[in-house]
């Protein structure tokens, strides 16, 4: 079932990629796909990590989400490297998600909105970085979390 | 206006590559070369709709890639010594 | 019609290369690599974002934007997993950060 999906999905982007659609070429190109998908199954690299398909139904919205929040944090960024007044903390918080994919996307969501780095991560604690306070009262309210959590979409 | 985008890359680029000379430690120098290689991935595409040849695109996704790869590379071979060990 | 695309595009682009001399000023302002990468999150997230917006909008429908969609989706991916890198090996090899609050190595 997950083979068929990773099939479908290698597909699409041999499609978009090539752009000539003769018969010969487009059989070529579903060979290399099927070569594709034998190896990764042969590597067991078709697991639940590989490709999370709980995460598939939510993602959009999510996404549109994180660019909201992206956007608003780099507008402050920006004003802060303006203003020239930095006062930066390190502090650690605890995630609450159960899968390895729900934090790393939890982390990578808290690295891509810039103001607040992940430095490290030990178990289901993370520790951050934020250049100022107000930055670090955005993560540490929890909101984040809690999409992530609605994200990963299991009980 | 292409050409005003690609005067701001060449612009901003000319100030990482003094943070990249300046640079106190080695993270910093890698750093400002990652962000050097973003604003490349973004002057590359820009370069191929100014110069009516969209098909530059393809070099971008390359360039963003191997980017990715080769800061990982000199990260790994700063902290450990080595790329890698042929015995397990 | 393209009057419209055009100035919509132009002001993408306005805002895509404001951010991306912010970032770069940031980059040599800051006193410290922990600072830096703040910064250097700013070029990645809203430089390369709304210059890909921009250029989406001017090549309209085609193969073109789904590639152009493709080098967004990688730089999503990838950047904030070599500012994890960097930011964990610095603190691994005990550079101090500025600032009064620091913390302890986990």
């Amino acid at each position: 079932m997950k083979s068929l999906a990773l099939f479908i999905i290698l597909f699409i982007l041999w499609l978009l990629m090539s752009g000539h659609y003769t018969f010969l070429i487009t059989s070529l190109g579903i060979a290399s796909c099927l070569l594709c998908v034998f190896l990764a199954k042969r590597a067991n690299l078709i697991d639940d990590e590989g490709l999370p398909v709980s995460f598939f139904p939510r993602i959009i919205s999510y996404l549109l989400w994180l660019f909201k929040e992206i956007i608003i944090s780099n507008y402050s960024t920006a004003k802060t490297i303006i203003n020239g007044k930095i006062d930066p903390e390190i502090f650690t918080i605890k995630s609450s998600q159960k899968s390895e994919v729900g934090k790393v996307t939890y982390a990578n969501s808290i690295t891509l909105t810039p103001g607040t780095v992940a430095t490290q991560i030990k178990d289901d604690i993370f520790e951050v970085h934020a250049l100022n306070s107000d930055f670090g009262d955005d993560v540490r309210n929890g909101e984040m979390d809690k999409k992530v959590l609605w994200l990963e979409g299991k009980k | 206006m292409f050409l005003a985008a690609l005067i701001a890359c060449a612009f901003s680029s000319i100030l990482i590559l003094i943070r990249a000379i300046l640079g106190k430690t080695t993270f910093d120098r890698v750093l400002a070369l990652n962000s050097l290689g973003t604003i490349i991935v973004i002057g590359i595409a820009l370069h191929g709709f100014y110069m009516d040849r969209p098909e530059f695109i393809d070099i971008a996704i390359v360039y963003a890639l191997i980017n990715f790869i080769g800061t990982i590379a000199v990260l790994k071979l700063f902290s450990s010594g080595s790329l890698g060990s042929f015995k397990k | 019609m393209d009057l419209i695309k055009d100035i919509i595009t132009g002001i993408c682009f306005f805002i895509g290369s404001l951010s991306i001399i912010i970032g770069a000023c940031g980059l040599i302002k800051f006193p410290d690599v922990f600072s830096r990468v703040h910064a250097a999150g700013m070029i990645d997230t809203g430089g390369t974002a709304f210059f890909l917006l921009g250029m989406i909008i001017q090549t309209g429908w085609s193969l073109i934007t789904v590639k152009l969609l493709l080098v967004g989706v990688f730089i999503f991916f990838t950047s904030p997993v070599s500012s994890h890198v960097i930011v964990n090996l610095a603190r691994q090899k005990k550079i101090i950060p500025f600032g009064r609050k620091i913390g302890k190595l986990l």
